[in-house]
């Protein structure tokens, strides 16, 4: 980093660096604003999908396969049937509608009839009174596998025998941008590796179903997405969409892994079998085996660029592995592939993603979505180009820096704010913290194992770049909707986007309380009764859409009222505000208080909003198809114990594209959430699998971070370029923190060490038993 | 629930949060996490990965921090209880830090207020065990305060909002209102 601080002696100070406690004291857009449901949560009172409680209610359980692969010859439920407590056992046979689900492909089965494709496939179903008696009934049952060598090798599996019907090969896309025969003066190649992740929420799957009068059921449950789940459900019951009434229970963190369908229609299975009210909560060690996780990803990639370090072209072949089933693979692999080469300009690109079955876990939506695997692969390329050239690593960066105007890899030009080389100077050139060396055992390498002496660590530090899309894209019809009520000078609104602790519930509030110019705003539950779909809570994308459904229908609403107010005085409603709870009339003659004319009427308006459309990849993977765009940098120092093979993260410094920053708070919250979770797959987070066997499903054995592994983040800098078309300017900030932090991390353990460590997790053992 | 089944023993009491409560119907196998959760309705105390290693289901035993999930119910009969229901000021006789605080305990109302509660469904476990540092430790250092949290996992905050809750709420309790 010794070139850092010329590299960024000419910088456009274009970013606002916030004080939280200095930002505006009302509770509208951009105040520090808590979360409305921070009281009850801090008392235990907040209702999570596993605290629900029914008359009379049974517990569900579900019976799982063992092997990674095997044909089911028979299944003999008497053994259940026969414990005392047992209200039902249900087979494939027993479900009555479509037998399979999926978001983009449906290809899973909602219990396996006579194969199983993965450790941990839901083969049947037990309701019994005790949850102990449910577990220990489905334990009984009886199922006769023959098991089959599984297929685990995601390379080998585009060209192994078929082992799902849909055949081995989810996606294959190729992207060529450019002159393909350019070549560089300076190439660099790479092998890269990224173990699977998981989403690791604390709330694990539950829920609760109740069957109703019509033949329908009543479902709370902790989702994302309450309409795409309503529309599998009802498809595998064979019922209507409107008998299934879905209301979201609360959700103790979701972070993709809440995309899928897990226990939904089990429950409503179950309940519509027994008539009666019927709960699930799956322990810890089924909740891994219960959810898909981040694709396992394996990459190749050569990078070519001229003498002075302008990237010429990138080579890149991306595999993901996405276990047993679809899931949204198909998507994960377009956004790995689109983004492979980096948010730099690049000349040409020749990229195959190629996104496959195999008999390990089903692999879908986490965090950074596809991006997090490429960015590991082509930050370090890019930190191995600055060391060919003889470059400072961020001086490279910044050459290379994308901007508006530029194009992708996928011909895309960049429209709206995109300040990559504004993120990258802002964190490159914040101060390094002071870190002293220090004996206290619990900043070293071990921590409280008290391993590792001072004089014994060496340290590193690293920094990395990453981008990804905001909202979903390829085409795909994406919208929120919202209504807004005001009555007696309380607006309620209404929308069905899932809060998952990510604080849209915090956001609505203040919209409401921006564009009414009222104090209080009731956030009615999100449903599906009444409520269209607010589409998922993921790809950064409900403050932007959730947050653009609220704003517009509270818009709507002011200007219906300042119309009425405006015909009432013979004025032009452009002569009329909304301030302090009056409406009042630039005149300065006339007032009245908007309390009062809601007591007299009731305003209503719903909308439903979309984005801008996107565009499919055409055959050379080309396309306008994202709909804008957010970036990220970190900076990270390590201290590596290296005989030990033991990292502690010292600091982590970042800066982000945040458009615009709606509540300081939680931008914060959410940067170093996701920055957390970087730290963990970079070090410590892996899902190991011994030929398709999961072997540490429990939280003593997938470790995540902690109080002592997590050090202090400093924020360089959110950088606050508004985004056009979006409320307030304001992107989505939930990934972007996911994306170059286990990069940066894993480039500053290179950096202490030595090592050209291409894998992550990096485990104990990639240091101490290198060859150094 | 049928008791025909030889593994329901006979009904006993626990002492939670100052109160006798009946447990009734109960397999000798439930934890003192699922009693309180299933059968008293204390649901504010967390269950989330029910082998001591998530901190998400502490409560204090005699006032010593305890992993709910790893203590069977039956084995804490005549011991004290308090749970996350049990924290607060709710019946402090100073009406006016009720009116001001809202009975929150300040380390609640920091929670709050620093943005250390996302899905909040480790706030619980962690309020109990910040209480539990606190009562030991009211002025702990940057590192007693990470060790002390250690046991306590958190997926949405990274604890950099948790951290700041406490230093505040242990200003707050050198300074109360």
């Amino acid at each position: 980093m010794s070139c850092l601080q010329a590299a960024v002696s000419a910088v456009e100070h274009t970013s606002v660096v916030i004080d939280t406690k200095e930002r505006s004291r009302d509770r509208g857009v951009g105040a520090d604003v808590s979360r409305p449901d921070g009281v009850p949560k801090v008392q235990g009172r907040f209702a999570f999908s596993s605290d629900l409680w029914a008359d009379n209610f049974l517990w569900g359980h579900t019976l799982r396969s063992p092997h990674p692969s095997a044909l089911i010859s028979n299944i003999d439920i008497g053994p259940a049937l026969a414990f005392g407590g047992v209200h039902a056992v249900l087979l494939a046979s027993d479900v009555p509608g479509q037998l399979n689900f999926g978001l983009d492909h449906q290809d899973q089965p909602v219990l396996a009839a006579d194969q199983v494709r993965y450790v941990g496939e839901p083969v049947a179903l037990v309701a019994a009174e005790h949850p102990d008696i449910a577990r220990r009934a489905a334990e009984a049952i009886v199922v006769n596998y023959e098991v089959i060598a599984p297929l685990t090798d995601s390379e080998a599996a585009s060209e192994a025998p078929p082992m799902h019907p849909d055949g081995n090969v989810i996606r294959r896309l190729g992207i060529r941008h450019g002159d393909l025969s350019l070549t560089g003066e300076v190439v660099v190649e790479g092998s890269y590796e990224v173990g699977m992740q998981d989403q690791a929420f604390m709330g694990p799957e539950s829920g609760m179903a109740l069957p109703e009068e019509d033949g329908g059921v009543e479902l709370f449950v902790s989702t994302q997405w309450l309409h795409v789940d309503r529309s599998q459900i009802a498809a595998c019951l064979g019922l209507a969409e409107e008998q299934v009434r879905i209301t979201l229970a609360g959700v103790g963190g979701a972070f993709g892994a809440r995309e899928d369908l897990s226990l939904q229609v089990h429950l409503c299975l179950l309940a519509q079998h027994t008539q009666k009210p019927v709960k699930m909560v799956y322990s810890r060690d089924e909740s891994f085996l219960g959810h898909v996780h981040r694709h396992p990803a394996k990459m190749c990639y050569r990078h070519h660029a001229d003498r002075q370090g302008h990237l010429i072209k990138v080579e890149a072949r991306i595999v993901l592995d996405g276990g047993a089933y679809a899931s949204s693979s198909a998507a994960v692999i377009a956004n790995a592939s689109c983004f492979a080469a980096g948010p730099y300009k690049v000349l040409a690109a020749e990229v195959e993603g190629l996104a496959v079955r195999t008999n390990n876990p089903p692999c879908g939506a986490m965090r950074g979505f596809g991006a997090v695997q490429t960015c590991f692969a082509h930050e370090a390329q890019m930190d191995k180009l600055a060391a060919a050239l003889g470059m400072d690593p961020v001086e490279l960066r910044l050459l290379n820096a994308l901007a508006p105007g530029d194009r992708l890899i996928t011909g895309q030009v960049i429209t709206g704010a995109f300040p990559v080389a504004e993120v990258i100077r802002q964190c490159a050139q914040a101060p390094s913290p002071v870190l002293p060396p220090t004996n206290d055992y619990r900043d070293l390498p071990g921590g409280s194992g008290r391993t590792t002496k001072a004089e014994d660590t060496v340290r590193g530090t690293g920094f990395a770049v990453g981008f990804k899309n905001l909202m979903f894209s390829e085409g795909f019809d994406d919208y929120s909707s919202a209504a807004c009520r005001v009555s007696n000078g309380v607006a309620t609104i209404t929308c069905a986007c899932a809060e998952v602790g990510q604080g849209f519930v915090t956001l609505a509030q203040q919209i409401a309380r921006t564009e009414l110019s009222v104090d209080e705003v009731i956030l009615a539950p999100a449903q599906t009764v009444t409520s269209k779909s607010a589409g998922s809570t993921s790809a950064s994308r409900q403050t932007w859409m959730s947050g653009g459904a609220v704003q517009a229908a509270c818009r709507k609403v002011r200007e219906q009222i300042l119309s009425d107010v405006g015909a009432k005085w013979d004025v032009s409603p452009d002569g009329l505000v909304l301030r302090d709870g009056m409406v009042v009339c630039i005149d300065g003659q006339r007032q009245a208080s908007l309390a009062q004319l809601t007591a007299e009427q009731d305003y209503e308006a719903d909308v439903v909003f979309r984005h801008v459309p996107t565009q499919t990849l055409d055959e050379n993977g080309q396309g306008n198809i994202h709909v804008s765009f957010a970036c990220a940098a970190h900076r990270v120092i390590v201290d590596v114990d290296p005989d030990l093979g033991l990292v502690r993260v010292r600091d982590i410094t970042t800066a982000q594209d945040v458009g615009r920053i709606l509540n300081p708070t939680q931008a914060l919250g959410q940067i170093e959430g996701g920055i957390a979770q970087g730290v963990g797959l970079a070090l410590m987070e892996e899902i190991v699998l011994d030929d398709g066997l999961v072997r540490n499903n429990s939280f003593t054995d997938y470790v995540i971070p902690t109080t002592l592994d997590m050090p202090e983040v400093t924020i360089a800098a959110f950088i606050e370029e508004p985004e056009p078309g979006a409320p307030y300017g304001a992107k989505g900030i939930g990934e972007p923190p996911t994306i170059s932090s286990s990069a940066a991390v894993a480039a500053a353990v290179r950096d202490a060490t030595g090592l050209s460590l291409e894998r992550i997790p990096i485990r104990p053992y990639d240091i101490a038993l290198a060859d150094h | 629930m049928s008791n025909s089944n030889s593994l329901y023993i006979n009904p006993y009491s626990l002492r939670v949060n100052g109160a006798n409560r009946e447990v009734a119907d109960s397999q000798v196998s439930e934890s003192l996490l699922f009693v309180l959760r299933e059968r008293l309705g204390c649901t504010g105390t967390k269950n989330a990965c029910t082998e001591g290693e998530c901190g998400s289901c502490v409560v204090l035993v005699d006032g010593v921090l305890t992993c709910s999930c790893l203590v069977l119910a039956a084995t804490v009969v005549g011991r004290e209880i308090t749970t996350i229901e049990g924290l607060g000021i709710a019946e402090s006789a100073d009406e006016k830090l009720l009116d001001e605080r809202g009975g929150l305990l300040p380390v609640q109302q920091a929670f709050v207020d620093e943005g250390a509660v996302q899905c909040g469904f480790c706030t619980p476990g962690l309020i109990v065990a910040v209480h539990d540092l606190l009562e030991a430790n009211p002025n702990p250092s940057e590192g007693d305060v990470r060790e002390a949290l250690s046991g306590n996992l958190c997926r949405c905050t990274g604890y950099g909002r948790i951290l700041a809750a406490v230093r505040s709420a242990c200003e707050q309790m050198r300074s109360p209102l």
